[in-house]
């Protein structure tokens, strides 16, 4: 059959790996069965520390085909992937699954060299960059990886698609029986977001820490309910590569334009009210846009019911100074905005599930109001493509891409052009978010609403400062800066599939030769 | 026109491109290094020889390190190593240079 954008999924794929087809962002109303843990009782009184990383792997029992979990809340500060693969890689244990969160690229070596020993002969996570993204491109696995979103992981491991056996969860502060929080440390990163999934449905859960605390540790984001072993190591991660030190304003002119320009279509949106909410991501031009959101908020009198999503210090700022009263905060992308969680009463915590995912009883992109997203490539019926580069290789991920889209105001903020790959397309090469999430696209020459949301381009049409286009007038100003690209040459095999949060099958990766 | 010396032209820059010209081994040789080789490899080549061939320049050695250079800023460039290698870098020929 063939997806939104024509994009051919062959039928004999859906049917060997059980998927669906995508048939629209609409989720049913229908009933679920969620999964629970098996829960190893009875020796667990007293300590549960080990006195290393092999005593903690052997004391679960890992064995050849399981599934092992882990989160990239460290970032590019991770240590706790590394040692903890490298021995069960020297233990000889095979075929297992790796279902972590999201792949960073200082674990990019670690997994290759994983996949050839055999020890990981299946991958999910929310994407992968860099050399792993070229070996997996490059046919680099046998089974085809599984990209999901943030919310699409949460609904997951929920339904039972996921079955983590393990997770080895790396903690800046914990006790001997499991209490455990990211805001106090030496390595800190603040929300435990992602990890709280694997905490609560894992049938085993290894935490590994540099800070064992007296027992019981307060805030205990993980609690020793879920742990089952305790482990410390010399280090759990960087501090110094776990986020963006000071956050810097911008200074690039273009993204400073996008900026304002994004700004005016929120001002100029009808989700503009009293009350509002908003996920603006990270990234210069979204600091800036949070700057300018900021300054129209005060003009207008106006304050925000909830900011969402990966947190930074100037949204910490805008909590302290009453513009925003909640900040529901699934991760947090600095040093200051880490560190505040604890100390922040409006600075809540929430798990994926909370977060994003569709098959729950409430999430809270649900009553997203606005947001702001980027792309890597976008086309002219808005598909979003973040996940493969211009030369089909995958090295991206879809992170809330998918789940923040649902927004009642999704705007994508990209440039026309980078370097010499147009962002706007005829096709995009891969299809991670849908169209018809996608309401505006901003680009510093221009902005195109999706012709179907004729309502919101009346209300935008005559916005100072808001010069209104159509998306193929857009890609064809790309096209003629850049040339006719030579189309992607991407093989016959399936090296990923990408879900739609809610499960169903979006689309496919092919190799690249 | 024949290449006297061999120049260095360009920066490394995102969105540049590095030219180095000298004289060939009877034709025209260009090897090309690039991110956007894929994509735009053709079009790069295409350009550089373009600019050689208006200044009838039929043997060069071209290696171009580029940056994700947009035609007008690698045919510059070009025109900028073609006018030195020739040792004119104030002799511009501007039927070249007028090009659309």
């Amino acid at each position: 059959m063939e997806n939104e954008i024509g994009h051919n999924i062959p039928d004999s794929l859906l049917k060997e790996t059980g998927h669906r087809p995508f048939t629209g962002e609409e989720i049913v109303d229908t009933e679920v069965h969620w999964t629970g843990p098996t829960v190893h009782i009875g020796h667990k009184h007293g300590s549960k520390l080990c006195a290393s990383i092999h005593d903690a792997i052997v004391a679960t029992g890992l064995r050849d085909g399981m599934t092992i979990s882990f989160h990239h809340h460290f970032r590019e500060g991770d240590h706790v992937f590394g040692l903890v693969m490298r021995e069960i890689m020297a233990m000889g244990i095979q075929d297992l699954t790796l279902a972590p969160s999201s792949l960073t690229n200082v674990m990019n070596d670690v997994v290759i060299d994983a996949v050839r020993a055999g020890t990981v002969t299946r991958i999910t996570s929310s994407g992968m960059r860099g050399t792993l993204g070229e070996f997996v491109s490059h046919g680099g696995m046998r089974e085809p990886v599984i990209f999901r979103s943030h919310g699409g992981r949460a609904r997951a491991i929920e339904e039972g698609d996921i079955r983590i056996d393990v997770a080895f969860l790396g903690v800046p502060s914990s006790d001997e029986m499991g209490n455990a929080n990211g805001t106090h440390g030496k390595a800190v990163f603040g929300s435990l977001g992602y990890a709280l999934m694997d905490a609560r449905y894992a049938n085993q859960v290894v935490l590994l820490t540099d800070d064992l605390v007296e027992y019981p540790n307060t805030p205990a984001s993980i609690n020793e309910t879920e742990v089952d072993y305790v482990v410390t190591v010399p280090s759990v991660g960087d501090p110094d590569k776990i986020g963006t030190g000071a956050t810097r304003f911008t200074k690039d002119p273009k993204e400073l334009k996008i900026a304002r320009m994004v700004n005016a279509v929120i001002t100029g949106s009808e989700q503009f009210h009293d009350g509002f909410s908003f996920q603006t991501g990270s990234g210069g031009a979204a600091l800036a846009v949070n700057r300018y959101l900021a300054q129209s908020m005060r003009d207008a009198g106006i304050t925000a019911s909830f900011a969402l999503g990966g947190i930074t210090t100037p949204t910490v700022q805008l909590l302290n100074e009453g513009l925003v009263h909640r900040i529901l905060d699934v991760q947090d992308f600095d040093k200051g905005s880490a560190s505040s969680m604890a100390a922040e009463e409006g600075q809540q915590e929430i798990d994926a599930s909370w977060y994003a995912d569709p098959h729950n009883r409430g999430a809270v992109v649900t009553n997203l109001d606005v947001a702001v997203l980027s792309a890597l490539e976008i086309d002219t019926s808005f598909n979003v493509n973040v996940m493969t580069g211009s030369n089909g290789v995958i090295r991206g991920a879809i992170g809330g891409h998918q789940d923040a889209a649902t927004a009642r105001l999704t705007i994508i903020s990209a440039p026309l052009v980078r370097g010499r790959i147009a962002t706007v397309t005829s096709a995009v090469d891969t299809l991670v978010t849908p169209g018809s999430s996608v309401d505006v696209l901003v680009t510093e020459v221009g902005v195109a609403v999706n012709p179907a949301r004729p309502e919101l381009r009346e209300r935008l049409t005559g916005v100072a400062g808001l010069p209104l286009t159509d998306i193929a007038t857009l890609r064809d100003r790309a096209l003629s800066i850049v040339g006719i690209p030579a189309p992607i040459q991407h093989g016959e095999r399936t090296v990923a599939l990408v879900e739609y949060r809610d499960g169903t099958l979006l689309d496919v990766i092919h190799d690249v030769a | 026109m024949k290449i006297e010396h061999s120049v260095l032209v360009g920066t490394l820059e995102s969105s540049d491109v590095q030219i180095t010209l000298s004289n060939g081994d009877g034709g025209v040789e260009v090897t090309l290094q690039s991110d956007v080789a894929a994509e735009y490899g053709d079009q790069i080549t295409a350009v550089v020889r373009d600019v050689l061939a208006e200044y009838g320049i039929a043997d060069a050695a071209v290696q171009v390190v580029d940056k994700g250079a947009l035609d007008c800023t690698i045919r510059a460039r070009m025109i900028a190593a073609v006018q030195r290698a020739i040792d004119a870098p104030h002799d511009p020929k501007w039927e070249v240079i007028a090009h659309d």
